[in-house]
Protein backbone atom coordinates (compact mmCIF):
# COMPACT_ATOMS: atom_id res chain seq x y z
CA UNK A 1 0.00 0.00 0.00
CA UNK A 2 2.74 2.41 0.98
CA UNK A 3 4.43 1.71 -2.32
CA UNK A 4 1.36 2.53 -4.36
CA UNK A 5 0.69 5.72 -2.46
CA UNK A 6 4.14 6.93 -3.23
CA UNK A 7 3.68 6.22 -6.93
CA UNK A 8 0.36 8.08 -6.89
CA UNK A 9 1.89 11.08 -5.25
CA UNK A 10 4.78 11.15 -7.75
CA UNK A 11 2.31 10.98 -10.62
CA UNK A 12 0.34 13.85 -9.12
CA UNK A 13 3.52 15.90 -8.90
CA UNK A 14 4.50 15.15 -12.49
CA UNK A 15 1.08 16.23 -13.74
CA UNK A 16 1.18 19.40 -11.70
CA UNK A 17 4.68 20.37 -12.79
CA UNK A 18 4.02 19.62 -16.45
CA UNK A 19 0.92 21.77 -16.39
CA UNK A 20 2.84 24.54 -14.65
CA UNK A 21 5.49 24.51 -17.39
CA UNK A 22 2.87 24.63 -20.14
CA UNK A 23 0.96 27.37 -18.37
CA UNK A 24 4.05 29.50 -17.93
CA UNK A 25 5.08 29.00 -21.56
CA UNK A 26 2.50 31.56 -22.72
CA UNK A 27 4.17 34.04 -20.39
CA UNK A 28 7.51 33.04 -21.89
CA UNK A 29 6.26 33.68 -25.43
CA UNK A 30 5.03 37.12 -24.45
CA UNK A 31 8.36 37.84 -22.82
CA UNK A 32 10.30 36.61 -25.90
CA UNK A 33 8.19 38.67 -28.30
CA UNK A 34 8.81 41.72 -26.19
CA UNK A 35 12.55 41.08 -25.94
CA UNK A 36 12.99 40.51 -29.68
CA UNK A 37 11.05 43.60 -30.65
CA UNK A 38 13.07 45.64 -28.17
CA UNK A 39 16.40 44.23 -29.39
CA UNK A 40 15.53 45.01 -32.99
CA UNK A 41 13.80 48.32 -32.47
CA UNK A 42 15.66 50.03 -29.66
CA UNK A 43 18.99 50.66 -31.47
CA UNK A 44 17.23 52.94 -33.93
CA UNK A 45 15.72 54.94 -31.07
CA UNK A 46 19.26 55.46 -29.77
CA UNK A 47 20.61 56.36 -33.21
CA UNK A 48 17.90 58.67 -34.50
CA UNK A 49 16.48 59.85 -31.20
CA UNK A 50 13.15 59.21 -29.50
CA UNK A 51 11.83 62.65 -30.40
CA UNK A 52 12.64 62.34 -34.11
CA UNK A 53 10.77 59.04 -34.30
CA UNK A 54 7.72 59.63 -32.18
CA UNK A 55 7.23 63.29 -33.03
CA UNK A 56 8.83 63.23 -36.48
CA UNK A 57 6.47 64.10 -39.33
CA UNK A 58 8.43 62.62 -42.19
CA UNK A 59 8.64 58.89 -42.90
CA UNK A 60 11.30 58.25 -45.58
CA UNK A 61 13.28 55.40 -44.10
CA UNK A 62 15.65 55.02 -47.05
CA UNK A 63 16.66 58.67 -46.63
CA UNK A 64 17.04 58.50 -42.85
CA UNK A 65 13.66 59.96 -41.78
CA UNK A 66 11.76 57.77 -39.35
CA UNK A 67 8.97 60.03 -38.13
CA UNK A 68 5.85 58.05 -37.26
CA UNK A 69 3.84 60.85 -35.65
CA UNK A 70 1.23 60.94 -38.45
CA UNK A 71 0.73 57.19 -38.07
CA UNK A 72 0.31 57.42 -34.30
CA UNK A 73 -2.30 60.12 -34.77
CA UNK A 74 -3.96 58.13 -37.56
CA UNK A 75 -4.09 54.98 -35.45
CA UNK A 76 -5.79 56.89 -32.64
CA UNK A 77 -8.17 58.61 -35.07
CA UNK A 78 -9.44 55.36 -36.58
CA UNK A 79 -9.64 53.84 -33.11
CA UNK A 80 -11.77 56.67 -31.75
CA UNK A 81 -13.78 56.66 -34.93
CA UNK A 82 -14.43 52.96 -34.45
CA UNK A 83 -15.42 53.62 -30.85
CA UNK A 84 -17.83 56.42 -31.83
CA UNK A 85 -19.59 53.97 -34.12
CA UNK A 86 -19.12 50.74 -32.15
CA UNK A 87 -19.72 51.90 -28.57
CA UNK A 88 -23.31 53.16 -28.83
CA UNK A 89 -24.30 50.28 -31.10
CA UNK A 90 -22.58 47.67 -28.94
CA UNK A 91 -23.87 49.03 -25.64
CA UNK A 92 -27.42 49.28 -26.95
CA UNK A 93 -27.21 45.72 -28.16
CA UNK A 94 -25.84 44.55 -24.79
CA UNK A 95 -28.62 46.35 -22.90
CA UNK A 96 -31.24 44.89 -25.20
CA UNK A 97 -29.82 41.38 -24.85
CA UNK A 98 -29.49 41.57 -21.08
CA UNK A 99 -32.70 43.38 -20.16
CA UNK A 100 -35.29 43.20 -22.91
CA UNK A 101 -34.82 40.21 -25.18
CA UNK A 102 -36.59 36.97 -24.47
CA UNK A 103 -34.73 33.72 -23.95
CA UNK A 104 -35.29 32.54 -27.49
CA UNK A 105 -33.97 35.68 -29.16
CA UNK A 106 -30.97 35.56 -26.85
CA UNK A 107 -30.26 32.03 -28.04
CA UNK A 108 -30.15 33.29 -31.64
CA UNK A 109 -28.31 36.57 -31.04
CA UNK A 110 -25.46 35.30 -28.89
CA UNK A 111 -24.15 32.70 -31.39
CA UNK A 112 -24.65 35.22 -34.20
CA UNK A 113 -22.36 37.60 -32.34
CA UNK A 114 -19.75 34.91 -31.89
CA UNK A 115 -19.91 34.31 -35.64
CA UNK A 116 -19.41 38.03 -36.22
CA UNK A 117 -16.25 37.80 -34.11
CA UNK A 118 -15.05 34.83 -36.13
CA UNK A 119 -15.27 36.41 -39.59
CA UNK A 120 -11.68 36.90 -40.88
CA UNK A 121 -10.63 40.52 -41.04
CA UNK A 122 -9.77 40.24 -44.74
CA UNK A 123 -13.46 39.60 -45.38
CA UNK A 124 -14.36 42.77 -43.51
CA UNK A 125 -11.77 44.62 -45.58
CA UNK A 126 -13.12 43.15 -48.80
CA UNK A 127 -16.70 44.14 -48.00
CA UNK A 128 -15.45 47.57 -46.99
CA UNK A 129 -13.73 48.06 -50.36
CA UNK A 130 -16.69 46.77 -52.32
CA UNK A 131 -19.50 48.57 -50.49
CA UNK A 132 -18.43 51.24 -48.01
CA UNK A 133 -15.62 52.85 -50.00
CA UNK A 134 -17.84 53.55 -53.08
CA UNK A 135 -20.65 54.89 -50.89
CA UNK A 136 -18.27 57.28 -49.13
CA UNK A 137 -16.76 58.33 -52.48
CA UNK A 138 -20.16 59.04 -53.92
CA UNK A 139 -21.77 60.88 -51.00
CA UNK A 140 -18.88 62.47 -49.10
CA UNK A 141 -16.27 62.89 -51.83
CA UNK A 142 -12.59 61.98 -51.95
CA UNK A 143 -11.32 58.62 -53.07
CA UNK A 144 -13.44 56.74 -50.55
CA UNK A 145 -10.35 55.15 -49.01
CA UNK A 146 -10.59 57.21 -45.87
CA UNK A 147 -10.78 57.74 -42.14
CA UNK A 148 -14.56 57.44 -42.17
CA UNK A 149 -14.64 54.18 -44.16
CA UNK A 150 -12.02 52.61 -41.91
CA UNK A 151 -13.84 53.76 -38.77
CA UNK A 152 -17.11 52.25 -39.95
CA UNK A 153 -15.55 48.86 -40.70
CA UNK A 154 -13.54 48.82 -37.46
CA UNK A 155 -16.64 49.94 -35.56
CA UNK A 156 -18.45 46.84 -36.77
CA UNK A 157 -15.44 44.62 -36.08
CA UNK A 158 -15.23 45.65 -32.42
CA UNK A 159 -18.96 45.08 -31.79
CA UNK A 160 -18.59 41.49 -30.52
CA UNK A 161 -15.95 42.54 -27.98
CA UNK A 162 -18.03 45.43 -26.67
CA UNK A 163 -21.29 43.51 -26.64
CA UNK A 164 -20.08 40.36 -24.91
CA UNK A 165 -18.14 42.11 -22.13
CA UNK A 166 -20.83 44.77 -21.54
CA UNK A 167 -23.48 42.05 -21.55
CA UNK A 168 -21.61 40.04 -18.90
CA UNK A 169 -21.17 43.05 -16.67
CA UNK A 170 -24.83 44.06 -16.98
CA UNK A 171 -25.91 40.50 -16.18
CA UNK A 172 -23.68 40.44 -13.11
CA UNK A 173 -25.56 43.34 -11.51
CA UNK A 174 -27.50 41.64 -8.69
CA UNK A 175 -31.21 41.21 -9.21
CA UNK A 176 -31.83 42.80 -5.81
CA UNK A 177 -30.56 46.17 -7.13
CA UNK A 178 -33.23 46.10 -9.79
CA UNK A 179 -35.92 45.01 -7.33
CA UNK A 180 -35.03 47.87 -4.97
CA UNK A 181 -35.46 50.32 -7.81
CA UNK A 182 -38.70 48.83 -9.06
CA UNK A 183 -40.08 48.85 -5.52
CA UNK A 184 -39.54 52.60 -5.46
CA UNK A 185 -41.75 52.97 -8.49
CA UNK A 186 -39.07 53.20 -11.15
CA UNK A 187 -39.89 52.14 -14.68
CA UNK A 188 -37.73 49.61 -16.48
CA UNK A 189 -35.74 52.20 -18.40
CA UNK A 190 -35.26 54.36 -15.26
CA UNK A 191 -33.96 51.29 -13.47
CA UNK A 192 -31.57 50.41 -16.29
CA UNK A 193 -30.32 53.95 -16.72
CA UNK A 194 -30.01 54.97 -13.08
CA UNK A 195 -29.20 51.72 -11.30
CA UNK A 196 -28.04 48.94 -13.62
CA UNK A 197 -25.72 50.89 -15.93
CA UNK A 198 -23.97 52.79 -13.12
CA UNK A 199 -23.41 49.49 -11.30
CA UNK A 200 -22.01 47.90 -14.48
CA UNK A 201 -20.04 51.01 -15.37
CA UNK A 202 -16.52 49.70 -14.94
CA UNK A 203 -17.19 46.56 -16.97
CA UNK A 204 -18.75 48.61 -19.75
CA UNK A 205 -15.72 50.93 -19.78
CA UNK A 206 -13.45 47.88 -19.90
CA UNK A 207 -15.38 46.62 -22.93
CA UNK A 208 -14.79 49.93 -24.70
CA UNK A 209 -11.10 49.86 -23.90
CA UNK A 210 -10.69 46.26 -25.08
CA UNK A 211 -12.60 47.22 -28.23
CA UNK A 212 -10.11 50.04 -28.73
CA UNK A 213 -7.28 47.57 -28.31
CA UNK A 214 -8.78 45.43 -31.03
CA UNK A 215 -9.29 48.41 -33.34
CA UNK A 216 -5.78 49.81 -32.92
CA UNK A 217 -4.24 46.39 -33.55
CA UNK A 218 -6.31 45.56 -36.61
CA UNK A 219 -4.18 45.41 -39.75
CA UNK A 220 -5.58 43.66 -42.81
CA UNK A 221 -8.95 45.38 -43.04
CA UNK A 222 -7.25 48.71 -42.36
CA UNK A 223 -4.64 48.35 -45.12
CA UNK A 224 -7.39 47.54 -47.59
CA UNK A 225 -9.59 50.52 -46.76
CA UNK A 226 -7.47 53.28 -45.23
CA UNK A 227 -5.66 54.44 -48.39
CA UNK A 228 -2.33 54.37 -46.55
CA UNK A 229 -1.26 57.95 -47.31
CA UNK A 230 1.62 59.26 -45.20
CA UNK A 231 0.03 62.32 -43.64
CA UNK A 232 -2.22 63.38 -40.82
CA UNK A 233 -5.78 63.41 -42.13
CA UNK A 234 -7.48 66.80 -41.84
CA UNK A 235 -10.86 65.59 -43.00
CA UNK A 236 -12.91 62.44 -42.44
CA UNK A 237 -12.63 61.65 -46.15
CA UNK A 238 -8.81 61.84 -46.15
CA UNK A 239 -6.76 58.65 -46.47
CA UNK A 240 -4.41 57.69 -43.68
CA UNK A 241 -1.83 55.09 -42.65
CA UNK A 242 -1.86 53.39 -39.24
CA UNK A 243 1.05 51.93 -37.26
CA UNK A 244 -0.03 48.39 -38.04
CA UNK A 245 -0.51 49.19 -41.71
CA UNK A 246 2.97 50.66 -41.91
CA UNK A 247 4.59 47.47 -40.66
CA UNK A 248 2.54 45.15 -42.84
CA UNK A 249 2.99 47.19 -46.00
CA UNK A 250 6.74 47.61 -45.85
CA UNK A 251 8.21 44.67 -43.98
CA UNK A 252 8.38 42.47 -47.06
CA UNK A 253 11.00 44.59 -48.81
CA UNK A 254 12.57 46.59 -45.94
CA UNK A 255 16.27 46.16 -45.21
CA UNK A 256 18.79 47.73 -42.84
CA UNK A 257 17.64 50.81 -40.95
CA UNK A 258 14.32 50.72 -42.77
CA UNK A 259 13.63 47.34 -41.23
CA UNK A 260 14.67 48.61 -37.80
CA UNK A 261 12.30 51.54 -38.27
CA UNK A 262 9.42 49.11 -38.63
CA UNK A 263 10.43 47.43 -35.38
CA UNK A 264 10.37 50.85 -33.73
CA UNK A 265 6.83 51.23 -35.01
CA UNK A 266 6.12 47.87 -33.43
CA UNK A 267 7.47 49.00 -30.06
CA UNK A 268 5.20 52.05 -30.04
CA UNK A 269 2.22 49.89 -31.01
CA UNK A 270 3.01 47.33 -28.32
CA UNK A 271 3.25 50.01 -25.64
CA UNK A 272 -0.07 51.55 -26.65
CA UNK A 273 -1.82 48.16 -26.60
CA UNK A 274 -0.27 47.23 -23.25
CA UNK A 275 -1.46 50.52 -21.78
CA UNK A 276 -4.99 49.89 -23.05
CA UNK A 277 -5.04 46.36 -21.66
CA UNK A 278 -3.78 47.58 -18.33
CA UNK A 279 -6.55 50.18 -18.22
CA UNK A 280 -9.15 47.56 -19.09
CA UNK A 281 -7.93 45.15 -16.43
CA UNK A 282 -8.00 47.95 -13.91
CA UNK A 283 -11.64 48.57 -14.80
CA UNK A 284 -12.60 44.92 -14.56
CA UNK A 285 -10.83 44.41 -11.22
CA UNK A 286 -12.60 47.34 -9.65
CA UNK A 287 -15.89 45.72 -10.50
CA UNK A 288 -14.98 42.58 -8.59
CA UNK B 1 -62.35 47.63 10.98
CA UNK B 2 -61.56 49.93 8.08
CA UNK B 3 -60.39 47.70 5.23
CA UNK B 4 -57.49 48.87 3.03
CA UNK B 5 -56.60 45.68 1.20
CA UNK B 6 -59.13 42.98 0.49
CA UNK B 7 -57.76 39.71 -0.84
CA UNK B 8 -60.43 37.51 -2.31
CA UNK B 9 -59.92 33.83 -3.04
CA UNK B 10 -56.37 34.32 -4.33
CA UNK B 11 -54.70 31.34 -5.95
CA UNK B 12 -51.14 31.45 -7.27
CA UNK B 13 -49.40 28.74 -9.27
CA UNK B 14 -45.71 28.53 -10.06
CA UNK B 15 -45.51 26.16 -13.02
CA UNK B 16 -47.77 23.42 -11.63
CA UNK B 17 -47.32 24.00 -7.91
CA UNK B 18 -50.06 25.79 -6.08
CA UNK B 19 -48.25 28.28 -3.85
CA UNK B 20 -51.27 30.12 -2.50
CA UNK B 21 -54.44 28.09 -2.09
CA UNK B 22 -57.42 30.40 -2.04
CA UNK B 23 -56.40 33.13 0.39
CA UNK B 24 -59.14 35.37 1.81
CA UNK B 25 -58.05 38.15 4.09
CA UNK B 26 -58.95 41.77 4.85
CA UNK B 27 -56.10 44.02 5.88
CA UNK B 28 -56.98 46.95 8.12
CA UNK B 29 -56.14 50.55 7.38
CA UNK B 30 -53.64 52.31 9.65
CA UNK B 31 -52.78 49.13 11.47
CA UNK B 32 -49.84 46.79 11.49
CA UNK B 33 -50.79 43.37 10.19
CA UNK B 34 -48.27 40.64 10.87
CA UNK B 35 -47.83 37.68 8.51
CA UNK B 36 -46.10 34.70 10.07
CA UNK B 37 -45.49 31.14 9.07
CA UNK B 38 -42.66 28.74 8.32
CA UNK B 39 -40.64 28.85 5.10
CA UNK B 40 -42.72 27.95 2.07
CA UNK B 41 -45.96 29.11 3.62
CA UNK B 42 -46.52 31.63 0.85
CA UNK B 43 -46.31 34.84 2.86
CA UNK B 44 -43.58 36.41 0.72
CA UNK B 45 -45.44 35.42 -2.45
CA UNK B 46 -48.49 37.21 -1.10
CA UNK B 47 -46.39 40.35 -0.60
CA UNK B 48 -45.07 40.15 -4.16
CA UNK B 49 -48.66 39.92 -5.43
CA UNK B 50 -49.69 43.06 -3.58
CA UNK B 51 -46.80 45.11 -5.05
CA UNK B 52 -46.93 43.26 -8.39
CA UNK B 53 -43.25 42.37 -8.19
CA UNK B 54 -44.54 38.94 -9.18
CA UNK B 55 -44.69 40.35 -12.73
CA UNK B 56 -40.93 39.74 -13.00
CA UNK B 57 -41.32 35.99 -12.45
CA UNK B 58 -41.92 33.57 -15.30
CA UNK B 59 -44.50 30.78 -15.42
CA UNK B 60 -46.85 32.27 -12.84
CA UNK B 61 -50.60 31.94 -12.94
CA UNK B 62 -52.78 34.05 -10.68
CA UNK B 63 -56.50 33.65 -9.93
CA UNK B 64 -58.72 35.69 -7.67
CA UNK B 65 -58.77 39.37 -6.76
CA UNK B 66 -56.71 41.78 -4.70
CA UNK B 67 -58.62 44.97 -3.99
CA UNK B 68 -56.92 48.09 -2.71
CA UNK B 69 -59.53 50.73 -1.92
CA UNK B 70 -61.99 48.57 -3.87
CA UNK B 71 -59.89 48.55 -7.06
CA UNK B 72 -58.59 45.22 -8.32
CA UNK B 73 -54.85 45.70 -8.73
CA UNK B 74 -54.48 42.46 -10.67
CA UNK B 75 -56.52 44.04 -13.44
CA UNK B 76 -54.59 44.42 -16.69
CA UNK B 77 -55.53 48.11 -16.76
CA UNK B 78 -53.48 48.79 -13.63
CA UNK B 79 -49.99 50.13 -14.31
CA UNK B 80 -47.61 48.32 -11.92
CA UNK B 81 -45.19 51.27 -11.86
CA UNK B 82 -47.77 53.73 -10.55
CA UNK B 83 -49.10 51.04 -8.21
CA UNK B 84 -45.62 50.64 -6.69
CA UNK B 85 -45.48 54.38 -6.06
CA UNK B 86 -48.48 53.89 -3.74
CA UNK B 87 -47.04 50.78 -2.11
CA UNK B 88 -43.61 50.92 -0.50
CA UNK B 89 -41.63 47.73 -0.03
CA UNK B 90 -38.75 47.04 2.33
CA UNK B 91 -36.84 43.83 1.63
CA UNK B 92 -35.09 41.40 3.96
CA UNK B 93 -31.63 42.40 2.81
CA UNK B 94 -31.19 46.16 2.59
CA UNK B 95 -29.71 47.06 -0.79
CA UNK B 96 -28.80 50.72 -0.89
CA UNK B 97 -27.97 52.07 -4.33
CA UNK B 98 -24.28 52.79 -4.83
CA UNK B 99 -24.79 56.48 -4.18
CA UNK B 100 -24.73 58.87 -1.26
CA UNK B 101 -27.23 58.65 1.59
CA UNK B 102 -28.97 61.75 0.27
CA UNK B 103 -29.17 60.49 -3.31
CA UNK B 104 -30.53 57.13 -2.15
CA UNK B 105 -33.54 58.84 -0.61
CA UNK B 106 -33.83 61.43 -3.38
CA UNK B 107 -33.93 58.69 -6.03
CA UNK B 108 -37.70 58.16 -5.84
CA UNK B 109 -38.65 61.86 -5.84
CA UNK B 110 -36.26 62.49 -8.72
CA UNK B 111 -37.99 59.74 -10.70
CA UNK B 112 -41.20 61.68 -10.19
CA UNK B 113 -39.47 64.78 -11.56
CA UNK B 114 -38.71 66.68 -8.35
CA UNK B 115 -35.31 68.32 -8.79
CA UNK B 116 -35.47 71.46 -6.66
CA UNK B 117 -32.60 71.25 -4.14
CA UNK B 118 -34.42 72.86 -1.24
CA UNK B 119 -37.57 70.82 -1.72
CA UNK B 120 -35.51 67.63 -2.05
CA UNK B 121 -33.59 68.38 1.12
CA UNK B 122 -36.82 68.92 3.00
CA UNK B 123 -38.44 65.67 1.94
CA UNK B 124 -35.22 63.71 2.40
CA UNK B 125 -34.72 64.99 5.94
CA UNK B 126 -38.39 64.42 6.77
CA UNK B 127 -38.32 60.79 5.77
CA UNK B 128 -34.98 60.18 7.50
CA UNK B 129 -36.55 61.54 10.69
CA UNK B 130 -39.58 59.31 10.30
CA UNK B 131 -37.30 56.29 9.87
CA UNK B 132 -35.42 57.24 13.06
CA UNK B 133 -32.17 57.63 11.14
CA UNK B 134 -31.78 61.40 10.89
CA UNK B 135 -29.74 61.92 14.06
CA UNK B 136 -27.19 59.31 13.02
CA UNK B 137 -26.57 60.57 9.48
CA UNK B 138 -27.46 64.27 9.41
CA UNK B 139 -23.79 65.32 9.33
CA UNK B 140 -22.76 62.96 6.55
CA UNK B 141 -25.54 62.89 3.99
CA UNK B 142 -23.05 62.81 1.12
CA UNK B 143 -21.32 59.69 2.42
CA UNK B 144 -21.79 56.51 0.38
CA UNK B 145 -24.82 54.66 1.72
CA UNK B 146 -23.06 51.32 1.42
CA UNK B 147 -20.78 52.35 4.31
CA UNK B 148 -23.67 52.42 6.79
CA UNK B 149 -24.18 49.53 9.20
CA UNK B 150 -26.78 46.86 8.36
CA UNK B 151 -29.35 48.33 10.75
CA UNK B 152 -28.79 51.83 9.41
CA UNK B 153 -29.05 50.56 5.83
CA UNK B 154 -32.39 48.96 6.62
CA UNK B 155 -33.71 52.20 8.10
CA UNK B 156 -32.34 53.98 5.01
CA UNK B 157 -34.40 51.62 2.88
CA UNK B 158 -37.41 52.39 5.06
CA UNK B 159 -36.78 56.12 4.65
CA UNK B 160 -36.47 55.79 0.90
CA UNK B 161 -39.81 54.00 0.89
CA UNK B 162 -41.44 56.68 3.05
CA UNK B 163 -40.21 59.50 0.84
CA UNK B 164 -42.60 58.33 -1.88
CA UNK B 165 -45.51 58.94 0.52
CA UNK B 166 -47.04 55.52 -0.06
CA UNK B 167 -50.38 54.45 1.40
CA UNK B 168 -49.18 50.96 2.21
CA UNK B 169 -45.81 49.73 3.43
CA UNK B 170 -44.87 46.09 2.94
CA UNK B 171 -41.95 44.76 4.96
CA UNK B 172 -40.58 41.36 4.03
CA UNK B 173 -38.66 40.14 7.08
CA UNK B 174 -37.00 43.51 7.53
CA UNK B 175 -35.18 42.54 10.71
CA UNK B 176 -33.97 39.07 9.78
CA UNK B 177 -30.34 40.17 9.56
CA UNK B 178 -30.33 42.77 12.30
CA UNK B 179 -29.17 42.92 15.90
CA UNK B 180 -31.72 43.49 18.72
CA UNK B 181 -30.96 47.20 19.05
CA UNK B 182 -31.43 47.89 15.33
CA UNK B 183 -34.57 45.75 15.42
CA UNK B 184 -35.95 47.80 18.30
CA UNK B 185 -35.36 50.99 16.35
CA UNK B 186 -37.21 49.67 13.30
CA UNK B 187 -40.08 48.51 15.51
CA UNK B 188 -40.24 51.88 17.18
CA UNK B 189 -40.39 53.58 13.77
CA UNK B 190 -43.14 51.23 12.57
CA UNK B 191 -45.32 51.80 15.63
CA UNK B 192 -45.09 55.51 14.95
CA UNK B 193 -45.67 55.13 11.19
CA UNK B 194 -48.91 53.18 11.42
CA UNK B 195 -50.75 56.41 12.23
CA UNK B 196 -50.25 57.43 8.61
CA UNK B 197 -49.76 54.16 6.76
CA UNK B 198 -51.19 50.70 6.43
CA UNK B 199 -48.37 48.33 7.30
CA UNK B 200 -47.92 44.66 6.45
CA UNK B 201 -45.05 43.01 8.26
CA UNK B 202 -43.78 39.58 7.25
CA UNK B 203 -41.64 38.06 9.93
CA UNK B 204 -40.28 34.73 11.02
CA UNK B 205 -39.97 36.16 14.46
CA UNK B 206 -43.29 35.46 16.19
CA UNK B 207 -42.27 37.57 19.20
CA UNK B 208 -41.84 40.56 16.91
CA UNK B 209 -45.32 40.02 15.47
CA UNK B 210 -46.71 39.76 18.99
CA UNK B 211 -44.92 42.93 20.07
CA UNK B 212 -45.94 45.36 17.38
CA UNK B 213 -48.73 44.09 15.14
CA UNK B 214 -52.42 44.78 15.71
CA UNK B 215 -53.64 41.88 13.61
CA UNK B 216 -51.84 38.60 13.02
CA UNK B 217 -52.16 36.06 10.25
CA UNK B 218 -50.68 32.59 10.33
CA UNK B 219 -49.91 30.91 7.00
CA UNK B 220 -49.00 27.31 6.46
CA UNK B 221 -48.25 25.62 3.10
CA UNK B 222 -50.09 28.24 1.11
CA UNK B 223 -53.16 28.41 3.31
CA UNK B 224 -54.30 31.02 5.78
CA UNK B 225 -54.73 28.99 8.94
CA UNK B 226 -55.67 31.70 11.36
CA UNK B 227 -56.34 35.42 11.30
CA UNK B 228 -57.49 37.80 14.01
CA UNK B 229 -56.38 40.42 16.47
CA UNK B 230 -52.89 39.76 17.69
CA UNK B 231 -54.16 39.40 21.22
CA UNK B 232 -56.63 36.72 20.23
CA UNK B 233 -54.20 34.81 18.00
CA UNK B 234 -51.46 34.75 20.59
CA UNK B 235 -53.50 34.15 23.75
CA UNK B 236 -56.34 32.02 22.50
CA UNK B 237 -55.69 30.59 19.03
CA UNK B 238 -58.56 28.60 17.55
CA UNK B 239 -56.32 26.21 15.60
CA UNK B 240 -53.94 23.65 17.06
CA UNK B 241 -51.38 24.40 14.26
CA UNK B 242 -51.24 28.06 15.24
CA UNK B 243 -50.69 27.22 18.87
CA UNK B 244 -47.92 24.77 17.96
CA UNK B 245 -46.20 27.32 15.74
CA UNK B 246 -46.38 30.15 18.24
CA UNK B 247 -45.12 27.97 21.06
CA UNK B 248 -42.22 26.87 18.85
CA UNK B 249 -43.19 23.23 18.42
CA UNK B 250 -42.45 23.44 14.68
CA UNK B 251 -41.36 25.95 12.08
Amino acid sequence: MVHMNRWVSIREKIVKNTLTVFALSSLLFLFLIFIFILIEGLPLFLKVGLKNIIFGFKWAPTKGYFGIFPMIISSFLVTFGALIIGAPLGLSCAIYLAEYSGKRLKMILKPALELLAGIPSVVYGFLGVIYIVPIVREYLGGSGFSLISTSIVLGIMILPTIISISFDSIMSVPRSYREGSYAMGATKWQTIFKVVLPAARSGILASFILGMGRAIGETMAVIMIAGNALKIPTNITDPLRTLTGNIALELAYATGDHRLGLFSTGIVLLIIIMALNYLANFGIKRRI
Amino acid sequence: MDVKIKIDNLRVYFEKNEILKGIKINIAKNMITGFMGPAGSGKSTLISIINRMIDFEDNVKIEGRVLIDDINILDKEINPVSLRRRIGTVFAVPIPLQRSIFENIAYGPRLKGINDKIELFKIVSDSLKKAFLWDEVKDRLDMSATKLSGGQQQRLCLARTLVLKPEIILLDEPCSGLDPISTAKIEEALSELKKEYTIVLVSNNTKQIARISDYSAFFYLGELIEYGTTEKVFTNPSQKKTEDYISGKFG
